[in-house]
């Protein structure tokens, strides 16, 4: 096991350093000046070029890429040319705060994808399973941030019950779990929660309905278990499966949405990465990639660890 | 009896009678005491504009974290409406060239002016803060704020005490623009910045991280003489300033006790703030969302700006621009009042670079207008016709800022100019590619084959407005005269103009070089923007100026 571990990590070091390769390379690759976001284009070419040895952009990329690696691996990002923040402090920020919206999201999603999905399971073929499904596949479908659109106008700028975007009247960075803040939190988690619900109940639809017709349900309803019986032994039984959809779902989510923290103005790492690209800010943008990059690498090992401790023969293998 | 009137006396005196009404004034005023005046205002930036004294995110960065927060020597006037926006002395008092040396020049400065942490301003804060982006050497030097600010200032080159109240700055060249370009300067407080210098952990050796370290600490506690003072900064999320009851001019004494500004680049986002109370004032509503936010009763601003939307047009060799008769027509066949109506009225008709009235007019003979008619005469006197149309491309972006809406409003102009026999080609590019673009030229590959650009500009200062499009000394990659217009004629102009020391003569110098630029139409001038805003009925005692900026202080909220 220990070997299978130490194996395992050392494996996530060549991926760590693709990762890298690909996500420097990938914003050298774009066009544009790497300083636009603070050298107006009209500036001198001398005054371009003082800048350009400032930070060092006058070095070749392979120069650039290695020193940026060393001094990530110290867990320094460089600074953003933009802000003349560091990079780490901003990124941790934004993660700390798209957290925040994941677990909410995840927790909508799973309490209403279970729902519908068992209801839909339990009920088969009638009006109730036909509405629920056609839920949860509107929610798989509909673009989440047309729908953040839709339900900004109606609950924020026509009702006026929630705000449309922010997070919190004094910002994230005093973020506590009261009204005041949670309602800046709603919009956003509901719009981000669809998808998820949507898989969950169409996953747990099917669950329920195989479940159902196992032989031990029959049984069941032969020795006269009450339907509530027989509902709460099918939920034990798809309960495993719908965590392990939940959890994909978690990760999928923390990633931040682009579009929805962008909608509303949530500061997360999408509305990072949004204000990265478009400030064409490159540490930031190869800041937040690498971050977020890290973080799937650790997920799937921490995955791959506990798929081997249930399954030891996953390791011999 | 006499006891019980003697008492009844005592009671009421009239002195009780007025502590008692002044208690009860007292009380019923409280709540509107205790209630603080907050002005919220959405931006279109996606972070706050840098807070430390040079802002970025173009000029929106400068209406909001440098003229409510700080002051520079010279200042534009924001109080009027109608009139142009001119210069006026704002912490230096006058100015002077020296008539032996043109490149030195005398500011003389306010003596009466303190900054937020209440140490004085004064000559040596000049002096620090023109080194803080030209002086290399100097351990306040900040290579981030160079480039928004050097650029902006392009001769000037050092300054130097005289006295406690007087300074000497000195440019490359002898330059009559260089008191317009110190409105980009920003004074902000030596002393403050020293503060947070010694505070950097001695464990951190390296000056110059010292030095970097201390300006983000002094970004979110800034210090300037402005007519607010920074209150809260949370990075990318909002920047809160309270009034300065301090401040040095009584005619910019903030009138709110509060301003919030948040960055909110999504232009629906900002709108559903606006129309769900969260802010009083939304920067750019998008023109669809117009109608509504004025049928719900909130207020819309506008004026036109010293902006240009144009078509940069080239000269280099095989241009169909090159014959000036169809860089008239073109100009003449462009249905500018039908733009107007499809941008929803947010949009100014421009006559030339600057609006008739401004100073810099000059009154050309070239009267940019819409007559088709016109345009195609000239269109056949130069040889093209239905059968035999003019056929060219032009560089454009589908985003960028201050593009205004440029799909829709290029695919109008190509319209447009078909009917004057011209046919049009589009090699739409990302924003930023466009922008690079713009200092590579015409005959840079980069352009493609295209023989106009379409990247709008700022006009507000007579290099940006006009010498860096009509100088031959201004050709890529120097600057961007991207289209190689200039002759001798053009820069004895310009020279004219930067050597004019006394403000009405440089201002006749500059009418005299924009007439001709009209005359000979490098551009097709195609619209103003007018930089709409949208604000809460509660927001009293608005002027939007013919300018980028806006002044915050005079405002207040009911």
């Amino acid at each position: 096991m220990l070997n299978f571990l130490v194996r395992r990590i050392v494996y996530t070091i060549p991926i760590m350093l693709g990762v890298a390769l690909v996500c420097f390379g990938l914003v050298h690759i774009a066009p544009g000046d790497p300083l636009v976001s603070i050298l107006p284009p009209d500036a001198s070419v001398q005054l371009q070029e003082q800048l350009m040895e400032l930070y060092g952009f006058n070095r070749s990329l392979p120069e650039q890429f290695l020193s940026w690696v060393y001094r990530a691996m110290h867990g320094d990002l460089g600074t953003s040319i933009a802000t003349g923040r560091p990079v780490t402090e901003e990124v941790m920020k934004a993660v700390g705060n798209t957290l925040r919206l994941a677990w909410v999201a995840t927790v909508i999603g799973f309490v209403f994808g279970c729902l519908f999905g068992f209801v839909a399971g339990y009920f088969q073929n009638s009006w109730i399973d036909k509405l629920a499904s056609a839920t949860s596949v509107l929610g798989v479908s509909v673009p989440h941030y047309w729908l953040g659109m839709v339900l900004v106008i109606i609950f924020s700028s026509t009702l006026m019950w929630l705000p449309p975007s922010g997070a919190g009247e004094g910002g994230s960075d005093i973020w506590i779990w009261n009204w005041a803040h949670v309602k800046f939190l709603i919009l956003p988690a509901v719009t981000m929660s669809v998808i998820p619900m949507g898989i969950i109940a169409r996953t747990v639809r099917a669950l329920v309905a195989e479940i159902l017709s196992q032989e031990f349900i029959v049984g069941l309803r032969a020795k006269g278990m009450t339907d509530l019986g027989i509902f709460l032994h099918v939920v034990k039984n798809a309960a495993p499966t719908a965590l392990a959809v939940m959890g994909l779902q978690l990760g999928y989510l923390l990633g931040g949405s682009i579009l929805i923290e962008t909608v509303f103005s949530w500061p997360g790492t999408g509305f990072l990465l949004n204000s990265a690209i478009f400030q064409r800010d490159l540490p930031l943008l190869q800041g937040t990639i690498l971050v977020l990059a890290t973080f799937f690498v650790a997920l799937n090992l921490l995955v791959d660890v506990m798929q081997t401790l249930l399954d030891p023969r996953i390791a011999r293998g | 009896m006499k006891s019980s009137r003697s008492n009844s006396q005592s009671v009421l005196t009239p002195f009780r009678v007025a502590a008692l009404c002044g208690v009860l004034a007292t009380a019923l005023a409280a709540p509107s005491i205790a209630q603080e005046k907050v002005l919220r205002i959405a931006m279109t930036a996606a972070d706050v504009p840098r807070t430390l004294g040079q802002p970025d995110q173009g000029f929106e960065g400068n209406r909001f974290t440098g003229i409510p927060m700080y002051d520079s020597l010279t200042q534009w006037d924001l109080s009027s409406y109608d009139n142009a926006s001119v210069l006026l002395p704002a912490l230096a008092t006058s100015w002077e060239v020296n008539p032996n040396d043109k490149t030195k020049w005398i500011f003389k400065l306010r003596n009466d002016v303190k900054f937020h942490d209440g140490s004085p301003f004064n000559a040596d804060a000049v002096v620090w803060n023109v080194q803080k982006v030209l002086d290399q050497k100097s351990p306040q030097f900040d290579a981030s704020q160079v480039g928004v600010t050097a650029s902006r200032m392009p001769t000037l080159r050092s300054a130097r005490k005289i006295d406690d109240f007087t300074v000497e700055l000195t440019s490359s060249e002898p330059d009559a623009f260089l008191p317009i370009n110190l409105t980009n300067l920003f004074m902000a407080s030596p002393t403050q910045w020293q503060a947070k210098l010694k505070a950097v952990p001695a464990s951190v050796t390296d000056p110059a991280e010292r030095a970097k370290q201390a300006w983000i600490a002094f970004a979110s506690d800034a210090s300037g003489t402005g007519p607010f003072k920074m209150d809260r900064f949370v990075p990318r999320e909002r920047v809160e300033m309270v009034k300065n009851p301090n401040y040095w001019d009584p005619k910019r004494m903030a009138q709110v006790d509060r301003v919030i500004a948040i960055p909110m680049p999504e232009a629906n986002a900002r709108t559903a703030a606006l129309l769900s109370g969260q802010v009083d004032w939304i920067e750019a509503p998008s023109p669809d969302a117009i109608p509504q936010i004025e049928s719900r009763g909130f207020k819309l601003y506008s004026n036109p700006q010293p902006h240009v939307w144009p078509w940069q047009l080239s000269f280099a060799e095989g241009s169909p621009w090159l014959d000036k008769r169809v860089r008239h027509a073109a100009n003449l066949c462009i249905d500018r009042e039908g733009l107007k109506t499809l941008l929803g009225g947010q949009m100014g008709i421009p006559k030339g670079t600057v609006p008739p009235g401004h100073p810099w007019w000059g009154n050309p003979s070239f009267d940019i207008r819409y007559d088709p008619e016109a345009a195609k005469k000239l269109m056949a006197e130069a040889g093209y016709t239905a059968a035999k149309p003019m056929k060219t491309k032009v560089q454009i972006s589908a985003s960028g800022s201050g593009q205004m809406q440029p799909l829709p409003m290029n695919e109008f102009v190509q319209q447009s100019l078909k009917n004057c026999n011209f046919d049009i080609e589009f090699d739409v590019i990302e924003w930023n590619t466009l922008f690079t673009n713009w200092r590579k030229g015409a005959k840079d590959p980069s352009a493609n084959g295209a023989t106009a650009t379409n990247v709008s500009f700022a006009a507000m200062d007579p290099f940006f407005a006009m010498v860096r499009f009509g100088s031959t000394k201004a050709y890529p990659p120097v600057s961007n005269n991207w289209g190689y217009f200039g002759n001798e004629e053009f820069d004895k102009l310009i020279a004219n103009a930067r050597t004019s020391f006394d403000g009405k003569e440089r201002d006749a110098a500059l009418a005299k070089l924009h007439a001709r630029i009209v005359e000979e139409a490098p551009f097709i001038w195609i619209a103003h923007d007018t930089g709409p805003r949208a604000m809460s009925p509660k927001v009293k005692g608005v002027v939007q100026p013919k300018s980028w900026f806006i002044d915050i202080a005079p405002m207040s909220i009911e």
